[in-house]
């Protein structure tokens, strides 16, 4: 392109007006706007529906509708559709893309309900449920997905249907999933994540074209990674005996593959939580691992999960989240009522983590 | 493969993909190579750089590594686009951005991606351009991709949460608008992501997720009303309220009196949120409201998970001197990251590589008891001006008493 039209194309080049992020208060229920900051308490008259009450007496309603994240705009505009019918026209969503939809009569509360379950969509995730599990994006559209995401939610989420239109839990479960070790997904009382278990395989003819190698190296948590010349060539070469399978280098550097069909699995933690309620907020625990990925439905995982769910209802006391359970029975016999096997793999191992060493004889018998 | 996850009783993302499949080709061969991830447990994905014009990020490229099986969606590229404060919509707004998606796009769009955009998912690299020009122009915005400041997210609050105790929408706004610059033109050493929770309930996770976490918290005597104290013990038991609010209690600062009312040792409460949770009508939080600060939260790459940690323990939001202050605060903290976060390095990283105390030093905080779980445990350390240290303490005490 010449300089000339460059500067033609330029020219009609529309510059974006920064604007940055939306106020969300034009978008609010006339309601919210009257009351806002002015709430007095809440209850949930069934699950899936918040009841607020404000100081001026004013009530608001909130049906919590499940969705499948992903959106397609016909199920958008349905959903809209059955939001201006039923509803009053104003929803949000959470962080676990749940639709809410707010209405100002309880009267509108059960038609509402129903239009949403006969198009399909489960009310509930309210309390102690087990709400909708955050995801990330998988083969859907992330670069480096050791396995799905929407899948995975859409395969958990129907054996767990029941357990979100309910509040049959000790506490709220948040369950989440993330298609590798960066854990896009966050902590959750239960998180499925990607295990790599085998060092990447590397291309080496691409790496030199395709790799800023320094910041490769840079990348790598144990210092595995070294410049090095293979097939004449300038490449990267991994001390497999350091490598720790994390994925950390196959962002920057595609050609060193670190996704295998065999040989990434996946693993579930537990007890991680982010609220400050009783205890601090905690990180999640590995518990199991080794556990194939196995699409469409990936039934060795749903079982584990499913088995630690069941396990938590029975022997969990009310409001209890699962960090706060196994605080009170101990990792013995969490594993021992989950009938998981206990490894070396389960014990932290880097430098500083000997706090996390049992230094006591507090031992339960 | 995919045809297994349209049964069952949750709503499926498949049914929605092939529904947009019927009228869009890029769609068809995207479940295509979907189909095919399935079958070879491999995703086919690799990024690229594309922008919008006078932009660095906000969209994420996707170009597709089995193109020659599946040209249609070979391009299908993400943008992030900010939500409005809270998530807050009207049906009016969702249909728009549904016409315009459908206008220039596949069809597709997650609510919401983890760091809380708007994902418009899957477009070519000419249409980017036109339906960011086309939502842009009805307010919205990119929001950031790379190593920039990233959208933020903000709960419920005030709008409908009797919980809140700061203006969650304006600390939002106010924070990722003052550095709108830095989110479109990624320039600093790893991305940078504000969330903000009302309560410490924190529902925003932004204690484990954002480099600058912003908790509202008071710091006053929480609301007792003892009379829906007693209707709860009436309706609930006392053996219930002793075990679920008293025992829980992380201080042990509850006590159930004899008459069925309930005492509260408000200097040991450390703002738990529990019992509140529990008694929604009878407990509330108090009226001096403000904010906590941490920083440093982020996920696992690359030295594992951290979470935040407390740098400024209570600030009030109330005057414009206020907000000022807070700005000031995050403005100094991204400042002095930029300078000496090296590549790659998220703000908390940094903080574990060069201590608590030189960032605090570094951004113009003073040290504080309430940052600290406990004291220093090993005594291998230079304290040759202990003295001067002290000394400083001493007037800051003889300074707040005023």
């Amino acid at each position: 392109m010449s300089q000339a039209t460059q500067a033609a194309e330029k020219k009609t080049m529309r510059p974006p007006i920064e604007s940055g992020c939306p106020d969300g208060f034009q978008y609010l229920h006339p309601l919210m706007i009257k009351n806002f900051g002015n709430w007095k308490y809440h209850d949930r008259p069934r699950p899936g529906v918040l009841h607020h009450v404000a100081h001026s007496g004013d009530e608001i309603w909130t049906v919590r509708v499940g969705t499948t994240r992903q959106l397609d705009t016909y199920a958008l505009n349905l959903l809209c559709d059955i939001i201006d019918q039923y509803g009053e026209g104003y929803v949000r969503f959470t962080i676990r893309s749940n639709m809410e939809i707010m209405v100002s009569k309880w009267e509108k509360v059960e038609p509402l309900i129903k239009a949403l379950n006969d198009a399909g969509y489960p009310v509930g995730g309210t309390g102690n449920s087990v709400t909708m599990i955050s995801h990330t994006q998988g083969w859907l559209h992330c670069d480096i997905p050791g396995t799905d995401a929407a899948g995975v939610v859409k395969a958990l989420m129907d054996e767990l249907h029941e357990e979100f239109v309910t509040e049959d839990m000790p506490n709220r479960v948040h369950i989440t999933t993330s298609c590798c070790q960066i854990n896009c997904g966050g902590q959750g009382d239960i998180a499925i994540n990607i295990q790599h278990t085998k060092p990447p395989k590397i291309n080496h003819d691409l790496v030199a074209n395709v790799c800023e190698r320094p910041s490769v190296v840079a990348r790598c948590p144990v210092a595995a990674i070294r410049p090095a010349m293979v097939n004449g060539k300038p490449s990267l070469e991994v001390d497999e005996k350091k490598c720790i399978c994390c994925g950390a280098c196959f962002p920057p550097c595609p050609p060193m593959q670190i996704n295998d069909p065999e040989h990434s699995k996946l693993a579930i933690w537990v007890g991680g939580k982010n609220s400050n309620a009783r205890s601090k907020p905690t990180f999640h625990k590995l518990v199991a691992a080794g556990i194939p990925n196995n699409p469409p439905r990936w039934p060795e995982a749903a079982a584990i999960v499913k088995k630690i769910l069941r396990v938590y209802k029975q022997d969990a006391k009310d409001w209890e989240r699962m960090s706060d359970w196994v605080d009170r029975i101990g990792w013995p016999r969490f594993f021992e009522l989950t009938e998981l096997p206990f490894t070396k793999f389960h014990v932290d191992n880097w430098r500083g983590s000997r706090y996390t060493l049992n230094a006591s004889t507090h031992i339960r018998f | 493969m995919l045809d297994q996850l349209e049964s069952g009783p949750w709503p499926s993302f498949v049914t929605g993909l092939k529904r947009l499949a019927h009228e869009n080709n890029m769609m068809v061969d995207l479940l295509g190579q979907l189909e095919y991830s399935y079958k070879t447990r491999l995703g086919y994905w690799k990024g690229g750089t594309v922008s919008v014009f006078g932009y660095g990020g906000g969209i994420i490229p996707r170009f597709s590594e089995v193109a020659s099986m599946f040209p249609e969606s070979k391009e299908f590229h993400t943008l992030r686009v900010q939500p409005p404060t809270g998530n807050h919509y009207t049906t009016k707004m969702l249909r728009q951005l549904s016409d315009s998606w459908k206008k220039y796009g596949s069809g597709l769009i997650a609510f919401h991606g983890q760091t809380g955009n708007i994902m418009f998912i899957g477009t070519t690299t000419e249409n980017t351009q036109h339906f960011f020009d086309e939502i842009n122009e009805y307010g919205f915005d990119l929001g950031g991709a790379g190593p920039c400041v990233r959208t933020s997210m903000s709960c419920v609050g005030a709008a409908r949460c009797e919980q809140s105790n700061c203006n969650e929408m304006k600390i939002h706004r106010l924070l990722v608008n003052d550095f709108i610059d830095d989110m479109h033109r990624p320039a600093l050493p790893y991305k940078f992501k504000f969330k903000v929770s009302g309560c410490p309930n924190d529902c925003m996770n932004s204690i484990q997720r954002s480099d600058m976490a912003v908790i509202g918290t008071w710091r006053d005597d929480i609301k007792v009303d003892q009379a829906e104290v007693k209707n709860f013990v009436a309706k609930k038991g006392r053996k219930y309220v002793i075990d679920n609010v008293v025992a829980r209690c992380p201080t042990k600062a509850l006590s159930l009196n004899d008459d069925d009312t309930l005492a509260v040792d408000n200097r040991n409460c450390v703002k738990c949120m529990h019992c509140i949770n529990v008694m929604t009508k009878a407990l509330s939080p108090g009226d001096d409201k403000g904010v906590t600060v941490l920083i440093g939260g982020k996920r696992t790459l690359k030295i594992g998970d951290t979470f935040g940690t407390v740098i400024v323990p209570f600030m009030k939001l109330d005057t414009d001197e206020d907000y000022d202050k807070l700005r000031e605060i995050a403005k100094n903290v991204i400042d002095f990251w930029a300078e000496n976060g090296l590549e790659h390095e998220r703000c908390g990283e940094m903080i574990e590589r060069i201590g608590l105390v030189n960032f605090l030093e570094g951004v113009g905080l003073d040290v504080d008891p309430n940052m600290i779980n406990h004291p220093r445990t090993v005594s291998y350390i230079r304290m040759d001006d202990w003295d001067q240290e002290a000394e400083k303490w001493m007037q800051r005490k003889q300074q707040a008493v005023g």
